[in-house]
C-alpha cells in the first residue's frame, strides 16, 4: 500500500465467529498498514471489530472466532513473514519480542500472586536471555578474581555452565539442572541481572522509587502504576510494534494524560510503532499520527489525523465528529443501530444510518480507494474523485 | 429451565427415582394394604400376620410376604413401602422446621448485623461445635429419660442439629444481596425493612438454599435411619427403614442367611437418598448462575 | 434563584478498625466539610477523580449513608436554618436545637418523616445491571416506590407505571419482562422511570452513562434534559466525563479528597479554572482537535488515598504553587466574584 516502510500490514482480513445464533461476520475484508515509528489510531464503536483486529495481529483469536481469509505481513529486518502462516512455536517467539499488546484493565493483565518485578523479569528471561547470560558471565568473572579456594571452584563451575548456556541454550543437561533446587543456583546471577534491567525499565517509565515498586504486588498499585507496569512488560524486549487496546479507558483523566504522554515519549525514543485502539476521539486527536475508522467490520476511512478531523469524507466519520458533545447544543447521536453481523446487508453496511445513501449503496459494497495521498475512503459518494 | 433438567441423564435419573418414591408414598395404602384384619391406630405400626405368630426368627420371602419378615414377624414389604411414606413425612417436617428457623434467623442476622448477628451466630457456633449425630443421640437419650416419645425426640434432635447450617447459609446469601445496588435503591424509594427483606433479599438469596435443602432431604432421612439403627428412633415394629435394619442386626451375624432383613430396607434407603442427591445436583445446574454454562 | 437544598459542613467518615482489640484506628474522611447550595431547577455537576468522594457525597445527601456531622436543609426556610446554626454555636446541647434538627434537618430526621422525604429525592445509579432487582418484573420495579410509600391504590398504580414508562420512551410491551431481557440503555431507562414515578424534585445522577454503550449515551442525556424541562427536576450530575458535564451542567464543583476545591458556573469554570488541581484536571481532557494539541506537563503523581490525607491543603504535595501556609492549614472556599469559589492560598496574591 505505501511507499513508506510498513511494519505490519493487514491484507484483506476476514474473520467469523461461530455462535449459537449464527455466523457473525465480524471482519469483512479489513486492510490496514502500520508504518514504522507511527501511532495509528483505530476508531470504532462497540461491535466494529477493532479489538478482534488487534487480536488477529498477534494471532490470539480463540474459537469460536476464526480467521477465514487474509494475510498479515510483518517486516522484520528486511524480511517479510505472514503471521497467519506461522506455527505456534514461532508465534510464541514473535509475541512479546516483535509485537506486544497491552489491554484495558491493567490489573487483570497482571498475575496477583507474583510481584511486579517477577512478572517483568519473566519477559526478560523469555526474550532477552542471552543478554542476561552475558552480563552474568561478566560479573562472575569479576567476582571470581577476588576469591579463592572452594568458592573459586564453585564459581568456575558456574562459569562453565553459563558459557554452555550461551553456546547451547537448549541442551538437555542444562534444562534438567535448572529444575533441581540448590543446583540451579547458577541462575541466580541471571535473576540479579534481570532485576537491574527491570529497575531501569521502571525508571524509564517514570515510576517513582522503582526499587521499592519492584517488590510490590499488583493489588498494591494504583491503576496508573499498574498500567505502567504492564507497559514495562510489553516493552522489555523492545518490540517493533505495540498494540494498545483502550489502555486508558478505565483510568482517571489526569492519569490518562500521563500515560498518553508516556506513549508518545516511547514513540519518540524507541521508534516503536503503535496501534492505538479506542473509541475516544479526543485521545485520537492528541496522540495519533494516522487514523483508521472501522465500522461493522469494514474500514470506512483511513487518513492522517489532521485530514480526518478537518476533511472527513466518510459519512460515518462525519457523524462521529458531529456526536462529540458541545456545550450549548443538544447531544447528538447517530440514528439507527449497528446492523446485525449475522446477516449483514449486501451493500454498504452503513446504508441505513447514512444521510447520503444512494441506490448504489444498497447493492454494492464500496471499496477502499485512495482519494489523495494518505487519505482513503470506502464510500460510493467519492468514487468520482481521484 | 426444565428442559435443561431433562437434558442431563443423571438429572432424569434423579427425577425418576423421586417420582417412584413419591408414588410409593402416596399410594402406600393400596400397594401394601393391611390384610391382617387387625385394626391399627398408627398405620406405621407394621401389622403382623397372625398366621405366623410372634416367632423371633425371620421368615424368608414368600408370595404372601414378598420381602419376607423380620424378627417378631414384621412384614418387610409393608415396612419398606410405608417406610417411604414415613421418610417423606419425617423429612418434610424436619425440612420445614429447619428452613423456617434458618430463614428467619438468617435474615435477621444478615440484614441487621451487629448485636443480633453476634448472638445468633454464637448459638449456631455452640451447636456446630459438636458432631451432629452424636449430639442428636445425646438429646434423644436425655429427652427419652424425661418421658418424651422416642420418635418425637429423634425428630426434635434432627431439627436441632439442622437449623444452624441453614441459618449460616442464608445469612451468607443475605450479606451478599444486602450490598447490591437494587437493595439500596429500594431503600431510597422508601421501602421499609420488612419489605426489603421479603421482596428483595429473600427471592435473591433463596436459590442456594433450595439446592442445599433438596440435597439435605436425603441426608436427613439417612440421619433418622442412623438413629433408628442405633435404637434411638422409631419404636419396635415401626415402618422405618432404619428400625427395620436394627431389627435385622442380631441376624446379620449369620452372614447372608437372613439377607432379606437388611438388603430390602437398604435398597429403599439408597434409592431414596440417591434420588434426592441427583435432584439436588440437577437443581444446582439449573439455578446456580455460577456453575451454569452458557 | 431559589435554594432547593443547602448543605452545611457535611462530613462523612468511615472508621478504620485495626489492632487486636478491633478499635477504631483512623477515619477514612470520604466527605470532609462540604458546603454547597443547589438551586431549584438547575443541574449541579460534581466532578473529580476516583476516591474524591463524589458518590459518597451524593449518597450521604440522600441519607443512604448517615452523615457523621453537618446539615442537609431541604426546602427549609432560611430563618430556621439560621436559627439552627446560631443555636449550634451558642448552645449546642439545647433541647430546642434537638427538636429543630429532628424536624427540619434532613441529616437528622428519622422514621416516617425520613420516608416521606424520600419521595422527593431519588437516585439513578451508574450500572443498570446491578441497580435493578433481577428477579422482579419491570412493572414491579417501576411501581415499587409508590407501593412502598403507599401513594396509590390498585389500578391507579398500573396507570401511573405505564405513564412513567412512556415518559422514558418505553411502553406496555415492556411491563411483564425481566431486566436481563433488555439492553443497557433500556435498563437505564427503567431505572430512570423508577426514579421519577414519585414525582420527586431532586435526582442524583451518579455517572448514569458510564456503563452504557457510547452510541446510546447521547439519547440518554437528551432524555435527562427533556425530563428536567418537562417535570421541573433538579439534578446533581456526578461524572468523570468532563466534556459531558460541560454540556449538561449549569454549575460545577470540583472535588478532591473529600473537599470541594473549586465551584463556579460551568462556562466560567471551564474557561477560567483557578485552583491548580482544577486547572490540571481540565487541562488533561483530550481535545478532539489535532490543531489544539498541547505539549503540556501533566499532573504528576497519583490521587492519594483518603485514609491518610496530607496535612493542610490536601493538594499541596502535587501542587506547583504550594507555599508554606499550604502545608499547615486547609484553605477555605473563598468567593472570588461571579459566584466563583476557590479554596487555595496561593491565589490570594
Amino acid at each position: 500500500m505505501e511507499e513508506q516502510q510498513s511494519v505490519v500490514e493487514i491484507k484483506d482480513l476476514y474473520l467469523n465467529f461461530y455462535t449459537y445464533d449464527g455466523i457473525v461476520k465480524a471482519l469483512d475484508g479489513v486492510s490496514l498498514s502500520i508504518r514504522k515509528g507511527e501511532i495509528l489510531g483505530l476508531v470504532g464503536e462497540t461491535g466494529s471489530g477493532k479489538s478482534v483486529t488487534s487480536l488477529s495481529v498477534l494471532s490470539i483469536v480463540i474459537p469460536p472466532g476464526r480467521i477465514e481469509k487474509g494475510q498479515i505481513d510483518i517486516n522484520v529486518k528486511g524480511k517479510t513473514y505472514d503471521i497467519l502462516s506461522l506455527n505456534d512455536a514461532t508465534m510464541a517467539r514473535v509475541r512479546g519480542r516483535y509485537i506486544s499488546m497491552i489491554f484495558q484493565e491493567p490489573r487483570a493483565a497482571l498475575n496477583p500472586v507474583y510481584t511486579i518485578g517477577d512478572q517483568i523479569a519473566e519477559v526478560f528471561f523469555h526474550h532477552r536471555r542471552p543478554e542476561l547470560v552475558e552480563s552474568s558471565i561478566a560479573r562472575l568473572k569479576k567476582d571470581s578474581e577476588s576469591t579463592s579456594g572452594l568458592k573459586r571452584a564453585i564459581y568456575r563451575r558456574e562459569l562453565s555452565l553459563l558459557e554452555k548456556m550461551q553456546k547451547n541454550p537448549g541442551s538437555l543437561d542444562l534444562r534438567v539442572l535448572s529444575r533441581i533446587p540448590l543446583l540451579n543456583r547458577f541462575q541466580n546471577r541471571m535473576k540479579t541481572a534481570a532485576r537491574q534491567y527491570v529497575i531501569e525499565m521502571l525508571k524509564s517509565l517514570n515510576i517513582p522509587d522503582p526499587a521499592r515498586v519492584i517488590d510490590m504486588y499488583p493489588h498494591e498499585l494504583s491503576g496508573g502504576m499498574a498500567q505502567r507496569a504492564v507497559i514495562a512488560m510489553a516493552l522489555c524486549a523492545n518490540p517493533l510494534m505495540l498494540i494498545a487496546d483502550e489502555p486508558t479507558t478505565s483510568l482517571d483523566v489526569t492519569v490518562q494524560a500521563q500515560i498518553l504522554l508516556l506513549i508518545k515519549d516511547l514513540q519518540r525514543r524507541l521508534h516503536t510503532s503503535i496501534l492505538y485502539v479506542t473509541h475516544d476521539l479526543g485521545v485520537i486527536a492528541e496522540t495519533c499520527d494516522r487514523v483508521a475508522v472501522l465500522y461493522a467490520g469494514n474500514v470506512a476511512e483511513v487518513a492522517n489525523v489532521m485530514d480526518l478531523f478537518k476533511k472527513p469524507l466518510h459519512p460515518y466519520t462525519q457523524a462521529l465528529l458531529e456526536s462529540i458533545p458541545r456545550p450549548g447544543h443538544k447531544f447528538v447521536s447517530i440514528r439507527g443501530i449497528v446492523p446485525s453481523l449475522v446477516n449483514p446487508p449486501k451493500g454498504c453496511r452503513f446504508y441505513d444510518r447514512c444521510d447520503f445513501a444512494m441506490d448504489k449503496c444498497v447493492h454494492q459494497e464500496p471499496e477502499l480507494i485512495k482519494i489523495e495521498k494518505d487519505h482513503f475512503v470506502a464510500c460510493h459518494l467519492h468514487y468520482g474523485e481521484k | 429451565m426444565f428442559t435443561r433438567i431433562l437434558k442431563n441423564p443423571l438429572s432424569v435419573a434423579g427425577l425418576v427415582l423421586i417420582s417412584y418414591n413419591v408414588f410409593l408414598a402416596v399410594f402406600a395404602p393400596f400397594i401394601a394394604p393391611n390384610t391382617t384384619g387387625i385394626v391399627q391406630y398408627d398405620p406405621y405400626l407394621i401389622p403382623r400376620d397372625p398366621a405366623l405368630g410372634m416367632w423371633m426368627e425371620p421368615n424368608a420371602p414368600t408370595p404372601a410376604h414378598l420381602f419376607g419378615t423380620s424378627s417378631m414377624q414384621v412384614d418387610l414389604f409393608y415396612g419398606c413401602v410405608w417406610g417411604t411414606r414415613f421418610a417423606f413425612q419425617l423429612g418434610l417436617e424436619v425440612i420445614v422446621a429447619t428452613l423456617g428457623i434458618g430463614l428467619v434467623l438468617g435474615l435477621l442476622a444478615g440484614y441487621y448485623g451487629g448485636f443480633i448477628d453476634e448472638v445468633i451466630m454464637r448459638f449456631t457456633d455452640i451447636i456446630l461445635a459438636f458432631p451432629g449425630l452424636i449430639l442428636a443421640m445425646v438429646f434423644v437419650a436425655v429427652l427419652g429419660k424425661i418421658g418424651w416419645n422416642v420418635l418425637q425426640a429423634a425428630i426434635f434432635s434432627i431439627i436441632l442439629i439442622g437449623w444452624p447450617g441453614y441459618t449460616r447459609l442464608i445469612r451468607g446469601e443475605v450479606l451478599r444481596v444486602r450490598g447490591e445496588d437494587y437493595v439500596e435503591a429500594a431503600r431510597a424509594s422508601g421501602a421499609s425493612d420488612l419489605r426489603i427483606m421479603v421482596r428483595h433479599i429473600l427471592p435473591n438469596s433463596i436459590y442456594t438454599v433450595i439446592i442445599v435443602a433438596s440435597l439435605d432431604f436425603g441426608s436427613i432421612v439417612l440421619t433418622a435411619a442412623a438413629l433408628s439403627f442405633l435404637g434411638l428412633g422409631s419404636p419396635a415394629g415401626y415402618a422405618d427403614w432404619g428400625r427395620l435394619i436394627f431389627d435385622g442386626v442380631p441376624y446379620a451375624a449369620s452372614g447372608l442367611y437372613y439377607w432379606w432383613t437388611f438388603v430390602y430396607p437398604g435398597i429403599f434407603i439408597v434409592l431414596f437418598t440417591l434420588g434426592w442427591n441427583l435432584l439436588g445436583d440437577a437443581l444446582r445446574d439449573v439455578l446456580d448462575p455460577l456453575t451454569r454454562r452458557k | 434563584m431559589q435554594n432547593l437544598m443547602t448543605i452545611d459542613s457535611l462530613k462523612k467518615y468511615f472508621p478504620v478498625m485495626g489492632g487486636v482489640l478491633r478499635k477504631k484506628v483512623a477515619d477514612v474522611k470520604a466527605v470532609d466539610d462540604v458546603s454547597l447550595n443547589i438551586y431549584s431547577g438547575e443541574t449541579f455537576g460534581v466532578v473529580g477523580e476516583s476516591g474524591c468522594g463524589k458518590t459518597t457525597l451524593a449518597k450521604t445527601i440522600l441519607r443512604l449513608l448517615n452523615p457523621t456531622a453537618g446539615h442537609i436543609f431541604y426546602k427549609v426556610p432560611e430563618q430556621v436554618a439560621e436559627a439552627i446554626r446560631v443555636l449550634e454555636k451558642d448552645n449546642p446541647k439545647s433541647k430546642s436545637l434537638r427538636y429543630l434538627l429532628r424536624e427540619y434537618d434532613h441529616a437528622y430526621v428519622s422514621g416516617s418523616k425520613l420516608r416521606k422525604l424520600r419521595r422527593h429525592m431519588q437516585i439513578v445509579y451508574q450500572d443498570p445491571t446491578t441497580s435493578l432487582d433481577p428477579r422482579m418484573l419491570v412493572k414491579d420495579i417501576v411501581a415499587e416506590p409508590i407501593v412502598s410509600q403507599r401513594l396509590q391504590k390498585g389500578s391507579g398504580t398500573m396507570e401511573r407505571v405505564l405513564e412513567t414508562l412512556q415518559m422514558v420512551g418505553m411502553g406496555e410491551k415492556h411491563l411483564y419482562r425481566y431486566p436481563h431481557e433488555f439492553s443497557g440503555g433500556q435498563r437505564q431507562r427503567i431505572a430512570v422511570a423508577r426514579a421519577i414515578i414519585t414525582s420527586p424534585e431532586f435526582i442524583v445522577l451518579d455517572e448514569p452513562t458510564s456503563s452504557v454503550d457510547v452510541s446510546v449515551r447521547a439519547q440518554l442525556l437528551n432524555m435527562f434534559q427533556d425530563l428536567q424541562k418537562n417535570l421541573g427536576l433538579t439534578y446533581m450530575f456526578i461524572s468523570h466525563d468532563l466534556s459531558v458535564v460541560e454540556c449538561i451542567s449549569d454549575r460545577v464543583a470540583v472535588m478532591y479528597l473529600g473537599k470541594i476545591v473549586e465551584q463556579a458556573k460551568t462556562e466560567e469554570m471551564y474557561k477560567n479554572p483557578l485552583h491548580p488541581y482544577a486547572q490540571a484536571l481540565f487541562n488533561s481532557i483530550p481535545i478532539p482537535d489535532p490543531t489544539k494539541r498541547r505539549e503540556r506537563a501533566p499532573l504528576s503523581g497519583e490521587p492519594p488515598s483518603p485514609v491518610n490525607p496530607p496535612a493542610g491543603c490536601r493538594f499541596h504535595p502535587r501542587c506547583s504553587l504550594a507555599t508554606n501556609a499550604c502545608e499547615h492549614e486547609e484553605p477555605p472556599l473563598v468567593d472570588v466574584g461571579n459566584e466563583h469559589y476557590v479554596a487555595c492560598y496561593a491565589l490570594n496574591r
